[in-house]
């Protein structure tokens, strides 16, 4: 079996009195989608909350690109390969679509420490960028402010942001969220292509697409992952059916 | 003597952390129940000073100049809430730091319009006149130790009203959840006031005791403002307890600091620099102090559990 | 460069600094000169400020410490090569500018590394208060060390030299000052438009999402906190030059509110927004104490109701409001 690329082992978080991640463990192999699903306040969030970073575990090892990067800050981990998007979108606000992926491009390149060339003015920097706004169908949008976009669009934003940094790793907290219909169909196809270039942690309550994109998928309930599995064996699982799919298999 | 002379510079010590307790007290409860930082906090401690003194030069009494300062310092505070203060909760720290800077400008040179640019004089009240005999053979003036009384009593108090009382129970559930509290059916609005008020008694109190060992002038209050914010941010904004904690720990590291480094630096350099050496580093020790602290805990001694 | 409404305003104000001080040279006014190299170098204090508070976010309560800094560097490289007496290794200070403000630029940069590396691990109210604690931690310094005057102060016998200038003259002393400013401005200008400056403004709107592309906004922050700290000081030593006095007054915590009302005036994070709100400032300071002797209170006042209801300063009431690209 192929090594995988996140590794997460016993982890755990508590809030006070309550223990929001309790003893996960859960990986991510190349090439792979892996859903996280489970009901509102299961934890989902919070594992990917530390995972990136943004939140410290109480114990347990993260695993990746083969070192142990759960005492890293936020940026390092980010340039170890960790793309993530959130599932409240965390954009800044006041800057155009265009130069909010131009961040994540000059970030990519490490050059944040350049004081004298105009970002508006830097070619390479904004082709690249418009690039990254196209494969997500934003280019119509790249001039707009970013709090002017609607919740879909900032999702794409995000995607894009994540794309730029050429990430190893995809960890994307309900991307389908406030998507509308056709736009859930469009990202579910551009996910699927997106695999290929890195494997995908998955949360989403979007069955439908966990479904159809998932390789493997991980049940969390109060925390914990009660099963993991091909879509076929999850939708087999009794203890999934009673404590979440109910009658959606 | 050095001991007793230590013993009364610990008991200075003591009395500046009392009164910097008062003020701090106000500040964090001002900041922890309705997250506005106020720069004017000194201002009040002015306002209890020139009430105390005035009332006091009137009546020929002491005590009704004090019970005056906690009226003016409050009714002070409740305007200044209504007709300012209020606008700025949902104001970014920026705004609220350049509206209470300006309220500064306008008590400070408002005040001088109205008593002119003399100092005042308080005088300490007959019954408090005097010295107490100290361990050690020397003498401790009882006034000050009825500050360090005062304070204790007030720091006692505030926790009973806090722990203890409706408006404590109120004001610790505005500190945890603003939501909460206006589901509870409390007057937000009248809440907040009443608050304000409280620390700028608190802060005029301040004033009026230490009016009567120092002289009352126009921006008196400002040195203890901002040792009041040093205190706060060692103890940690929003935290009493902190505030307590830390205001003891800066009135006695300032007052031995300036006592003990002269004498200190006697052991390594000539006594002509010692002084010299010893004072300046004296005069920064507590922003040293500050210093590591926050390099060790950046939110304080004792931050807030929800902040 | 586009006409754009904003860059007119700018442009106005850019020329009315430099008319003033001609006009009065041209009809015997020196005093108006001096007002207007008072508004050029304030201008330029609240300028390296703005860095950090108009395009960081980063809401310093204790600039006056480099401003005061700057100005001590200027007193007493000025005092060591008046008497002689060796400073360091035989070093025994300057009268020449460039030297000077080269040390003051050094020595407020690295005080605000000092400050800022510790100030920048807290934010929020926490680093207001942390900054002005700061602040008041060099002003009782200063105040307590009598080498260099304490309390009094220190003068500066005859202001120091440029070459091939005569700086005595106030309006040649002006255009040093304006020159810099116009350079200062240029900076500003510069390194807000650059990678560093989207960073830095990034992370003011957003910390998470600069971290989570992999900018470590602490570094972000203490950079700009340094360049910011070292334009102020370079202020600060024009000023002391102006003045030939440097005194602790310069580190007070008055002089760091001075410097956030000067932007706030203005016009946050605006490239002209410090020259407007200093012009305001000083015109206010000369008109309203020519009529009462009470004109703080009424500075309070403005101030007040600027804060409360008018908050875009003196540029987001003549050219609009701000834009980003
Ligand atoms: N910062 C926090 N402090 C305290 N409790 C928290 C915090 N963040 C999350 N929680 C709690 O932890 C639990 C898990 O929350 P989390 O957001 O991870 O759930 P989730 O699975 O992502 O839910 P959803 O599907 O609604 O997004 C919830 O009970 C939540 O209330
Ligand atoms: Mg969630």
């Amino acid at each position: 079996m192929v090594e995988p690329v996140l590794h997460i082992s016993n982890l755990v978080k508590n809030f006070g009195a309550l223990r929001a991640t309790d003893g996960v463990t859960i990986d991510l192999r190349p090439g792979e989608i892996h859903a996280l699903i489970g009901p509102n306040g299961a934890g989902k969030s919070t594992l990917i909350h530390q995972i990136c970073g943004t939140l410290r575990q109480d114990s347990g090892i993260i695993r990746f690109a083969g070192q142990d990067v759960g005492a890293l800050t936020v940026a390092e981990r980010a340039r170890l390969g960790l793309g993530r998007t959130f599932q409240v979108s965390s954009i800044a606000p006041e800057f155009s679509a265009l130069r909010n992926v131009m961040l994540a491009v000059q970030a990519k390149e490490g050059s944040s420490f350049r004081f004298f060339k105009p970002v508006m003015r830097d070619k390479g920097l904004i082709d690249t960028a418009m690039a990254m706004l196209e494969r997500v169908g934003l280019t119509a949008r790249a001039r707009i402010p970013a709090a002017e976009l609607s919740h879909g669009e900032r999702r794409q934003l995000e995607i894009a942001m994540a794309l730029a940094l050429q990430s190893k790793v995809f960890l994307l907290d309900e991307p389908m969220a406030g998507m509308g219909p056709e736009g859930s169909k469009s990202l579910t196809r551009f996910l699927d292509t997106l695999r290929k270039e890195a494997p995908i942690l998955l949360v989403e309550h979007d069955m439908d697409a966990v479904f159809a994109l998932a390789d493997r998928i991980s049940v969390l309930v109060y925390g914990r992952v009660i099963a993991t599995g091909t879509v076929e064996e999850i939708r087999r699982d009794p203890t999934v059916r009673t404590a979440y799919l109910g009658d959606h298999a | 003597m050095t001991i007793a002379l230590a013993l009364e510079q610990l008991l200075n010590g003591i009395q500046l952390g009392v009164m910097l307790f008062l003020m701090a007290a106000g500040l964090t409860l001002i900041f922890g129940v309705m997250g506005l930082i106020n720069l004017a906090h000194g201002s009040l401690y002015m306002v209890g000073a020139f009430a105390c003194a005035t009332v006091a030069a009137w009546t020929g009494s002491f005590w009704i100049g004090l019970v005056a300062s906690l009226i003016a310092a409050a009714a002070a505070g409740a305007i200044v809430e209504l007709v300012v203060i209020r606008r700025l909760y949902d104001r970014d720290h920026l705004d609220q730091v350049l509206a209470t800077f300006a309220l500064i400008l306008m008590f400070s040179e408002g005040t001088r319009w109205l008593f002119g640019s003399f100092p005042l004089y308080l005088d300490i009240p007959p019954l408090l006149q005097g010295a107490v005999a100290l361990p050690g053979g020397t003498e401790y003036p009882l006034y000050r130790l009825a500050i360090i009384a005062a304070g204790a009593l007030v720091a006692f108090g505030l926790y009973m009203l806090i722990s203890r009382t409706r408006l404590g129970m109120r004001i610790r559930a505005g500190e945890s959840d603003r939501e909460m509290i206006g589901a509870l059916g409390v007057d937000i609005r009248t809440l907040y006031t009443v608050v304000f008020a409280l620390g700028a008694a608190l802060a005029g109190f301040a004033g009026a005791m230490v009016g009567a060992i120092q002289s009352v002038q126009v921006g008196m209050g400002e040195p203890v403002l901002i040792l009041a914010f040093v205190v706060i941010v060692i103890g940690g904004i929003g935290s009493i307890k902190g505030a307590l904690l830390g205001a003891l720990l800066v009135g006695v590291t300032d007052t031995m600091g300036r006592f003990l480094l002269p004498k200190l630096m006697l052991l390594f350099v000539p006594p002509a620099q010692a002084g010299m050496i010893g004072g300046a580093i004296a005069s920064m020790l507590i922003y040293i102090v500050m210093a590591v602290i926050l390099a060790v805990k950046p939110r304080g001694l004792f931050p807030p559990a929800h902040a | 460069m586009l006409l754009t409404r904003e860059n007119l305003v700018n442009l106005i104000l850019a020329l009315g600094l430099l008319a003033v001080p001609l006009a009065a040279n041209a009809l015997g006014q020196p005093f108006y000169i001096t007002l207007a190299t008072r508004v050029a170098i304030l201008a330029l204090a609240a300028t390296g400020l703005n860095l950090a508070l108009g395009v960081g976010g980063l809401v310093s309560f204790g600039h006056a410490a480099f401003f005061g800094i700057g100005g001590y560097a200027a007193g007493i490289l000025a005092a060591h090569n008046f008497s002689g007496d060796p400073l360091f290794f035989g070093f025994s200070g300057t009268n020449q500018m460039w030297i000077i403000w080269i040390v003051a630029v050094a020595m407020a940069g690295l005080v605000g590394l000092v400050i800022g590396a510790i100030s920048l691990r807290t934010s929020g109210v926490y680093f207001i208060m942390i900054t002005l604690a700061f602040a008041q931690m060099v002003y009782y310094f200063a105040v307590s060390w009598p080498a260099y005057g304490g309390e009094d102060g220190l003068s500066i016998l005859v202001r120091n030299q440029f070459p091939g200038v005569m700086t005595m003259v106030p309006l040649n002393y002006f255009l040093i000052c304006y020159v810099i400013l116009l350079l200062g401005i240029a900076l500003f200008a510069v390194i807000r438009a650059s990678r560093f400056g989207a960073a830095l403004q990034a992370a003011r709107q957003n910390e998470v999402r600069v971290a989570t592309v992999g900018i470590q906004p602490y570094r972000i922050r203490l950079t700009a906190f340094v360049i910011s700290a070292a334009l102020t000081g370079l202020a600060g030593a024009l000023f002391a030059d102006l003045n030939r006095f440097v005194s602790p007054s310069m580190l007070s915590w008055h002089m760091s509110g001075e410097l956030i009302v000067l932007i706030i005036l203005g016009g946050t994070g605006r490239l002209f927004g410090p020259l407007a709100g200093a012009a305001l400032y000083v015109a206010f300071e000369y008109a309203l104490g020519g009529l009462t002797e009470r004109w703080q209170f009424f500075l309070g006042l403005i101030l007040l109701l600027v804060v409360l209801f008018a908050r875009g300063g003196l540029l987001g009431v003549l050219a609009g409001k701000a834009r980003h690209g």
